[in-house]
């Protein structure tokens, strides 16, 4: 346990889950996709740690907090390829599997300047689409494509 | 939520082809006043002529009122309110809105807050289906069917929404396609891939003349000049990209040529007295065309 603790750079919790592979510039987005400015719990994170797979990943770790499927589906417009822990008493106890969601609404800003949703009171609304390794989002109003790995992220009221 | 015609992709083939057998009877007795206790709403948020006389001549021959603004500077929409206030408010006085909004959506958005139904007549760059549908009456009528037939689109194949809509509705119909553009307003990447993946053949030409004589239908688009980053490469494309009575001389007999208009110079003056001339006609079948939308989405068709 000691041994263990000591390499971590983000420090373990007991209960909660733990988010990890997230691409270091995508961190923000996350955070605000799973709205943890507003979280009262213990939220621990870490940026611009060393990652085989991204180069330069994220972690977030959040104490007692468990999250429902299509919660933390969304995350995967910024991070598809995130590992979601679940942890109790130190251990992991599953390993979610992200599925991409057909359809993003209220989270994604689209990025033609044109569209309704820019100007108007209106949620945003996106099908999400598969073109090659890339995700598209497809706004439900303009028709216009936007990129999943560029996109702004709506702040929450 | 009624059924509204906001983009092509709303109907079916089978629509489409009820639509224009419908827009046909109307055109062979033009005043049927079937809508006679309806309401027909025009709200045009931004100036359109031709389509809103268009949709309201449609209106009037069917026998319905029509209410509605062509300009949103004097409503209340210059105090602040919201699309969805104006609507919600309309759709209680109201059978059906007709729509044409500068922002892109906005159609799309109406139609899921209103109570009735509504026809795009235009929202920004994106959709214009009664468009669309009058050019397909228009390609059916002069041709006599609409398979098997020899395209030919002229102009601005990147920003024209109207080439890019007619291009999909007319992929239920083996077409084979000729793209004529100056390689800066190209047609775009995607609606390619969308013709190879249906397997639909193309060519693109940058010279307007030399792909005349195997086209069945021409179809005219106007080439904008704020389109170019260089003023140079616009005055050299302007005149390639106008059509004379001269250049005709190899036309197929059955060939016509279209165009969404206005024109400025991409059709000289001389070509309106040819037989090949088509698009005055097509303008006027926008009124069958939209009597049918109108109708159809009434439930009277």
């Amino acid at each position: 346990m000691e041994n263990t603790i000591k390499k971590l750079k983000v420090s373990a919790i007991e209960n909660g889950t733990v988010l990890d592979h997230i691409p270091a510039n995508q961190l923000f987005k996350v955070i605000n996709i799973l709205n943890l400015t507003d979280c009262r719990n213990q939220v621990t994170f870490g940026t611009n740690l060393e990652s085989k797979l991204l180069g330069k990943k994220a972690i977030i770790k959040i104490a007692d907090r468990y999250f429902a499927d299509d919660e933390i589906n969304k995350i995967t417009l910024v991070a598809p390829q995130a590992k979601i822990n679940v942890i109790k008493n130190f251990e992991v106890v599953e390993k979610r599997i992200l599925t991409v969601p057909s359809e993003i609404t209220g989270i994604a800003k689209c990025s033609n300047p044109k569209c309704i949703t820019n100007h108007q009171p209106v949620p945003t609304r996106f099908a999400t689409v598969a073109d090659g390794g890339h995700l598209k989002l497809q706004c439900h109003f303009c028709e216009k494509m936007t990129d999943a790995e560029n996109v702004v992220i709506l702040a929450k009221n | 939520m009624p059924k509204s015609l906001i983009s092509i992709h709303d109907f079916t083939k089978e629509e489409i082809l009820h639509i224009l057998d419908v827009a046909r009877e109307f055109e062979q007795n033009k005043s049927q006043r079937i809508l006679q206790d309806k309401v027909v709403a025009t709200l045009f948020f931004e100036p359109s002529t031709r389509t809103r006389l268009s949709f309201e001549t449609a209106a009037n021959r069917l026998g319905a009122r029509v209410i509605g603004f062509s300009d949103a500077g004097n409503t209340s929409v210059s105090k602040g309110e919201t699309l969805k206030d104006t609507i919600k408010m309309v759709s209680n006085y109201v059978d059906i809105i007709v729509m044409r909004h500068p922002l892109e959506g906005s159609a799309r958005y109406a139609s899921e807050v209103a109570s009735v139904p509504v026809i795009n007549a235009g929202d920004g760059a994106n959709q214009h289906p009664s468009q669309t549908l009058l050019d397909l009456y228009t390609i059916r009528q002069t041709q006599g069917r609409l398979d098997n037939i020899n395209i030919n689109m002229v102009g601005d194949l990147k920003y024209g929404r109207t080439v890019h809509s007619l291009l999909q509705a007319m992929s239920h119909f083996s077409p084979k396609f000729t793209f004529t553009a100056p390689s800066e307003l190209k047609m775009p990447q995607e609606y390619k891939d969308f013709l190879d993946k249906k397997n639909i053949p193309y060519t693109e030409r940058l010279e307007l003349d030399k792909g005349i004589a195997e086209t069945d239908i021409l179809y005219m688009t106007r080439v904008q000049q704020e389109r170019f980053s260089d003023p140079m490469e616009y005055e050299k494309v302007k005149n390639v990209y106008s059509l004379t009575a001269s250049m005709l001389d190899n036309a197929k007999p059955n060939m016509k040529i279209l165009h969404p208009l206005p024109r400025v110079t991409e059709i000289s003056q001389d070509v309106d007295d040819t037989p090949y001339a088509y698009y005055f006609k097509q303008a006027e079948n926008g009124v069958y065309v939209r009597m049918a939308i109108i109708a159809y989405l009434l439930g009277y068709k």
